[in-house]
């Protein structure tokens, strides 16, 4: 994997669920038509209770109101990230949001599937709890080729854990692509 | 061999798969409804083709439930969509909303249909797909992205999960239900306890159970991030699907003495009623530990407690009783709803029994379970404290942020909505419980 990622960091505590991700209401917009697909974005992580969206302090929208693209780029999280339901949606939101990966401690398995086969965004996966380490709005960036992240603003890095099994279905941009690219399909 | 293993090894065409391997299944059955049937159909469009088929329609099931007595318009379009791919692609087992053929949340559907089936592999577009695992089916959760995939080619890969195993030994005391002993072991394993492992229940607590009661735990497996539930088949499964379908299904179980990641025992009689506290699903309390807090909405319905059988424990409760607080019945399906009409307690339909009571009474569909447009049907708007038999009390999962939900059996529901308090079900239960719960301890 050698893609870097640079951009903001936007920080959540732990078990954040599908429907703090994009809550049930907004599941009824298209994710092809071009203009609908627009609202995941806006709503992407707005079912997060206020004090816990943009830690340490809270009180920070993903995305802003009224806006479809969020600033941030790298999602903090803790221990089982993405559980609840399978919806896709919640995923593609983050995608749909600008966002390119999510650094958790872990994952619910769902969601890590769906980030994976859809292609929409890295999940790393890091050693150390990171939640006290970065702060929303901190500049950081990830290096998949030495699996570490670095908090640009603190100076400080951390290891991310390699992306083991899936790295291929990464790397093709999804099942589909790795379907297509091993002659599955 | 674990069952899973088994079922994942004839999946795959192979003799023995080991925990922890990747290995391509071919698919018994796909599902999908109304919020995710729409995106996986286009995926399905988008990399198969426009005029792409099935890989085999008689393997396709597609149930509407989710958003379906809304005036939303986005949500009926979905509707729409599904009822035009069903016709488009010829397929039989579409139950279109506004029909004859509309039945509601799609997990109860499956078994009253004839969908679950021991040994089999079962892949439905939602987290609650691991109910059907109560029948000896090997049954998880994906995305539209992989039901797009299996859609066009009838497979998808999976890592074989290792097995935890839950025995429950003892006769399950009467005040005590299903509800009751997945919240147990959810609060005790933690929402993440069971992430990427199957979770199986076992004990002659467990098999003395119905399928109604076994779904239950199979249901709330995913609350613990389990990707599979299951139960070894016995002659109750056997009963219940044969009844339904004639369908030839071939039963695995486990192999004498497989490897487990962990077993783990409760001895039945020690077992006390339990709720979930706001906002996790492992925030566990017996009712005893939070007796008295005070509640604004009970609710009994979806896929884990909308069931027949948890109506009539319900009933039990409320009959002759007034509800204290505003209190929702949402049947899964029409067939529970028309069972509510044609099931007697004491007398007297079920169906009375909570109208007598001052409940709301709700058509079938998963409703405000999961919140929904902002017209469901018993959906949380403000800041109420609501007591539900359902599987999630995530922050807003029942449509308002600023609400508390608490989880807790049908039983424990339906004592907590005649005094608007959280109630310990041994209260209101006839006398005759009470003497054989006495019995059990």
């Amino acid at each position: 994997m050698d893609k870097t990622i640079k951009g903001k960091a936007f920080v959540v505590g732990n078990d954040i669920d599908t429907d703090q991700i994009i809550p049930a209401e907004h599941l009824v917009y298209s994710l092809d038509d071009p203009e609908e697909r627009r609202f995941y974005g806006r709503y992407s992580l707005s079912g997060v209770p206020e004090k816990e969206s943009g830690l340490p302090h809270g009180g920070i929208p993903f995305t802003a109101p009224d806006k479809f693209k969020s600033e941030f780029k790298v999602i903090i999280g803790g221990k089982n990230f993405g559980c609840g339901s399978s919806r896709e949606h919640a995923p593609f939101s983050l995608m749909e949001a600008g966002a390119e990966a999510v650094v958790a401690t872990g994952y619910a398995r769902i969601f890590y599937r769906n980030a994976v086969d859809g292609g929409f965004i890295i999940p790393y996966e890091s050693h150390d709890d990171l939640i006290g380490n970065i702060s929303t709005g901190d500049e950081v960036e990830i290096d998949g080729e030495l699996n570490i992240i670095k908090n640009l603003t603190t100076g400080k890095s951390y290891p991310l854990k390699k992306l083991g099994d899936v790295i291929d279905i990464v790397e093709a941009g999804g099942i589909f692509k790795y379907a297509a690219k091993h002659g599955m399909i | 061999m674990t069952l899973t293993e088994k079922i994942l090894a004839k999946a795959s065409g192979r003799t023995r798969v080991d925990a922890g391997e990747t290995v391509w299944v071919n698919v018994d059955i796909l599902m999908t409804h109304d919020v995710c049937g729409p995106p996986t159909i286009g995926i399905f469009k988008r990399e198969f083709g426009e005029d792409a088929r099935v890989w085999d329609k008689n393997k396709v099931v597609i149930i509407p439930d989710h958003y379906i007595f809304t005036n939303d318009k986005y949500a009926n379009r979905n509707i729409d969509i599904l009822r035009a791919f069903a016709a488009d692609q010829d397929l039989p087992h579409y139950y279109d909303v506004g029909t004859e053929r509309y039945k509601g949340v799609c997990h109860v559907a499956m078994p009253e249909e004839g969908f679950t089936r021991p040994g089999d592999v079962l892949f439905g577009t939602d987290s609650h797909t691991c109910t059907a695992g109560a029948f000896g089916q090997f049954a998880t959760g994906i995305g539209n992205t992989d039901a797009g995939f299996i859609l066009g080619t009838g497979k998808l890969w999976v890592k074989v999960p290792e097995t935890m195993k839950f025995i429950f030994e003892g006769e399950i005391p009467p005040y005590i239900m299903a509800k009751d002993l997945i919240l147990q072991i959810i609060g005790d394993i933690g929402v993440d306890g069971a992430t990427y492992r199957a979770m199986e229940f076992a004990g002659d607590g467990v098999m003395r159970m119905d399928m109604e009661g076994r779904m239950t735990l199979t249901n709330m497996v995913i609350e613990g991030g389990g990707k599979n539930g299951v139960i070894e088949p016995d002659e109750v499964t056997f009963d219940y699907v044969r009844q339904r379908t004639d369908y030839d299904f071939t039963p695995l179980y486990n192999d004498p003495n497989p490897k487990y990641h962990s077993v783990r025992r409760y001895k039945s009689a020690d077992l006390q009623p339990m709720v979930a506290k706001p906002h996790s699903p492992d925030n566990k309390a017996t009712v005893t530990e939070v007796r008295g807090t005070r509640l604004t909405r009970a609710y009994i319905g979806s896929c884990t407690g909308g069931k027949i059988t948890d109506f009539e424990a319900a009933a039990k409760i409320l009959k002759d009783h007034q509800v204290g607080v505003e209190t929702y019945v949402v049947p899964a399906t029409t067939l529970v709803r028309e069972q509510l009409k044609t099931t007697y307690y004491d007398g007297e339909t079920l169906w009375n029994i909570f109208e007598q009571a001052g409940a709301h009474m709700g058509e079938a569909s998963c409703a405000a379970c999961l919140g929904g447009p902002s017209d469901t049907f018993g959906r949380l708007q403000s800041e109420e404290i609501c007591i539900s038999t359902t599987n999630r009390n995530f922050p807003g999962r029942m449509g308002s942020k600023k609400a508390q939900v608490y989880l807790a059996s049908p039983y424990t529901v339906a004592a907590s909505a005649i005094t608007g308090k959280i109630t310990d079900p041994r209260e209101y239960l006839p006398v005759e419980e009470d003497i054989s719960a006495g019995g059990a301890s």
